[in-house]
C-alpha cells in the first residue's frame, strides 16, 4: 500500500528529519506534498485550524489507541478537500508522511475522498455528503448501549453540507434524546448556496443541543468551544473561516474607470 | 398462526435478551411489536421516527460501534428510499447488519405504488456481499432471522412477506430444496410463490426447487437440478421483479446449454389496489396464469 519510490515520496521522507513534525508550523509543508504548493487558499485550510485543536488538544486518540474501544471518534464527513485531514493525520503518527505525495494516484491509501479502510485513523469512509452525522448518531448510541459513557464522538461538517436533509434527521433526533456526547464540528466558510438566514447554530439550539460560533482560525477560541460543558444534550461548534468564494486565486480588481 | 412481522417483533426480543451485541433500529414502522423488548433493552432498540435516511445510517454507526444492528421498516423505505445509505453506511464502511423488510411487492395493494418495492432484490444485486433471505413461512422467517443474527458482521436481507405458504419447510439459509422430481424441467420457486408453483405445476413431470435464501445463489443445486433433466429448462418465479435472477442461473449453467424463463413482478404500474390475491393474478403469478406460462415454455 506504500509507494516509497518516486522522488517525492523521498523528499516527504526528509521532513521527518527537518523540522518537528508534531507541530502546528509542519502542516503546510505536509500539505504541500499534496498540493504542490506552500501556499494554500482558504479553502484547502479551512478545517486545518480546527481539526489541528481537535487532534492536538482535545480528542483522546493516538496510533497506539486507534483501534481501542474505549478511544474518542472523529468522523470527517466533509471528505472533500482532505488534504489538511491527511497532514494532522500524518503529523500525529497515524501513517507516515510518505504516504502524502502519492495523493490521488493509483497505488496510494490516501484518495481525494478517505476510505477508512485505507487510512488509518480514518473512522469512516466520506466523500458523498451527509453521511457522517447519521453514522456518528449510530456510533453514539452503540457506545452508549454498551456502557461506554466515556469516548466523545465528534463529527465534522461542512456549511453547504448542512443543505443535505440526512444532516436534519439526525440533528432533530440527537436533540431530542439528548445525546450528550455527540459533538458537531460545523466549518462554516459560506459555501451554502442559500446560505442559512439566522445562524446555523441556531439550527442546533432550536433541536435542543448547546451550541456556539467561533472564530475558526482561533486555536484558543476553538479550544474553549471544544471543551465547554454540555450536560445531557449533544453539542454543535460553528467555526466561522474565510469566505469561500475568496479561495483560490485572488479576484482580479476593478479597472478604474 | 402468526404473520412473519409478528414471528420477527417476538423472536427479535428474544434474541436481544440472549445476544448483548444486537440492537434494532426503527423509523416509526413496527414499534409496537417491540414495546416489551424496548422496555427490556432500552438503550438497544432504537426508534428514530419517520426518518429513513437516519435509519440506516444510525444501523451503520451501531455496527462502526461493535454492535450488530437489525434495521427494519417497509422495503420501499428500507432499500429504495436511503440506497445510498445502504451501499455507502454498511458495505462502503466495511460493517455489516441485518436489514429487515415487509410489505415488499404487494403485500399492501390497497396502499398503492408508494408502499411496493417490487425493485429491492434488484437494487441490493448491484451491491457486493450481501446475502438475501426470502422466507415463504412464518417458521422459515424465524430460522432465516436467526442465521442472519448470528452472521458475524456479515450484511444480510431478510424480506418478510404478507403471503404465506401453507407448510413451513426446513429450510436452512443456504441451499435450495428439491421438493419435487420430474424430468422436463425445472422450476424455481422463490419464498411466498412455491405453493401457486406446486399448484401450477401439479401433474407435470418437472423438478421444483425452492429457494429461500436466494443470495448467495445455489448454484450448486440448480446445476444438480438441471442434470437430472432431459432438457436444461429453468423457469425462475419470484416475488420480486421478474428476471432478478435469471443472469444468476445463467452464470450457475454456463458450461451446458439452456433456457431460463424468469417470472414475476412486472416494471409497468398497475395502478390497482385491492386484494394480495388480486394482484398476484394481475401479475400472472396466480397458479392458473403460472400453469400456463411454464408449460407454454416447456412446450416450446
Amino acid at each position: 500500500m506504500t509507494n516509497t519510490t518516486t522522488d517525492t515520496t523521498r523528499d516527504a521522507a526528509e521532513d521527518t528529519t527537518a523540522a518537528p513534525l508534531d507541530d502546528f508550523a509542519a502542516l503546510p509543508r505536509l500539505m504541500s506534498h499534496m498540493t504542490g504548493d506552500e501556499k494554500h487558499g482558504p479553502a484547502a485550510t479551512s478545517t486545518l485550524d480546527a481539526l489541528w485543536v481537535l487532534y492536538d488538544r482535545v480528542l483522546r486518540v493516538s496510533p497506539a489507541t486507534a483501534d481501542d474501544p474505549d478511544r474518542d471518534r472523529f468522523l470527517l464527513s466533509k471528505g472533500h478537500g482532505p488534504m489538511a485531514y491527511y497532514a494532522v493525520l500524518a503529523a500525529k503518527g497515524f501513517f507516515p508522511t510518505a504516504w502524502l505525495p502519492g495523493f490521488g494516484s493509483y497505488d496510494s491509501p490516501l484518495g481525494h475522498h478517505p476510505d477508512r479502510l485505507l487510512v488509518p485513523g480514518a473512522e469512516i469512509g466520506s466523500g458523498s455528503l451527509g453521511h457522517g452525522l447519521p453514522l456518528a448518531v449510530g456510533t453514539a448510541l452503540g457506545l452508549r448501549a454498551q456502557g461506554r459513557t466515556d469516548p466523545a464522538v465528534w463529527v465534522l461538517i461542512g456549511d453547504a453540507e448542512l443543505d443535505e436533509g440526512s444532516n436534519h434527521e439526525a440533528i432533530a433526533y440527537a436533540g431530542a434524546v439528548g445525546l450528550s456526547r455527540l459533538h458537531t464540528l460545523v466549518i462554516d466558510n459560506s459555501s451554502a448556496t442559500h446560505g442559512w438566514s439566522g445562524g446555523i447554530a441556531s439550527r442546533f439550539e432550536a433541536a435542543g443541543w448547546s451550541a456556539t460560533t467561533v472564530d475558526g482560525r482561533d486555536h484558543e477560541a476553538l479550544y474553549a468551544a471544544f471543551t465547554l460543558p454540555h450536560p445531557d444534550r449533544p453539542h454543535a461548534v460553528v467555526a466561522r473561516v474565510e469566505a469561500k468564494e475568496y479561495a483560490g486565486e485572488p479576484k482580479p480588481k476593478a479597472k478604474a474607470a | 398462526m402468526d404473520t412473519m412481522r409478528e414471528r420477527f417483533a417476538s423472536v427479535t426480543t428474544q434474541l436481544l435478551d440472549e445476544d448483548p451485541r444486537l440492537a434494532v433500529v426503527l423509523a416509526d414502522i413496527g414499534v409496537d411489536g417491540f414495546r416489551t423488548a424496548a422496555e427490556r433493552h432500552p438503550r438497544r432498540v432504537v426508534n428514530v421516527g419517520i426518518r429513513e435516511q437516519l435509519l440506516v445510517g444510525v444501523g451503520g454507526g451501531l455496527a462502526l460501534a461493535g454492535l450488530r444492528p437489525v434495521v427494519h421498516t417497509f422495503a420501499s423505505f428500507l432499500v429504495e428510499r436511503p440506497f445510498e445509505q445502504v451501499k455507502l453506511d454498511f458495505g462502503h464502511q466495511g460493517v455489516g447488519g441485518v436489514l429487515v423488510s415487509a410489505a415488499g411487492s404487494y403485500d399492501w395493494p390497497a396502499g398503492g405504488f408508494t408502499h411496493m418495492a417490487p425493485g429491492d432484490i434488484a437494487l441490493l444485486d448491484s451491491l457486493d456481499g450481501w446475502t438475501v433471505h426470502v422466507p415463504g413461512h412464518p417458521d422459515e422467517a424465524e430460522t432465516l432471522l436467526r442465521h442472519a443474527a448470528a452472521a458475524g458482521d456479515d450484511k444480510v436481507y431478510v424480506r418478510l412477506s404478507a403471503q404465506s405458504n401453507e407448510a413451513a419447510r426446513p429450510v436452512d439459509g443456504a441451499r435450495f430444496l428439491p421438493v419435487r422430481e420430474g424430468r422436463n424441467g425445472v422450476v424455481l420457486a422463490v419464498g411466498p410463490m412455491l405453493d401457486n408453483v406446486l399448484a401450477a405445476t401439479e401433474g407435470l413431470d418437472v423438478t421444483v426447487l425452492y429457494a429461500t435464501t436466494v443470495r448467495p445463489f445455489d448454484d450448486a443445486a440448480l446445476r444438480t437440478a438441471v442434470a437430472g433433466a432431459t432438457a436444461a429448462d429453468v423457469v425462475i418465479v419470484e416475488p420480486y421483479h421478474e428476471g432478478t435472477s435469471t443472469r444468476h442461473a445463467n452464470d450457475a449453467l454456463e458450461h451446458v446449454p439452456h433456457r431460463v424463463l424468469g417470472l414475476g413482478v412486472g416494471r409497468r404500474e398497475l395502478r390497482r389496489y385491492g386484494q394480495i390475491d388480486e394482484h398476484l393474478a394481475g401479475q400472472g403469478l396466480d397458479a392458473r396464469s403460472l400453469r400456463e406460462r411454464i408449460t407454454g415454455f416447456l412446450g416450446r
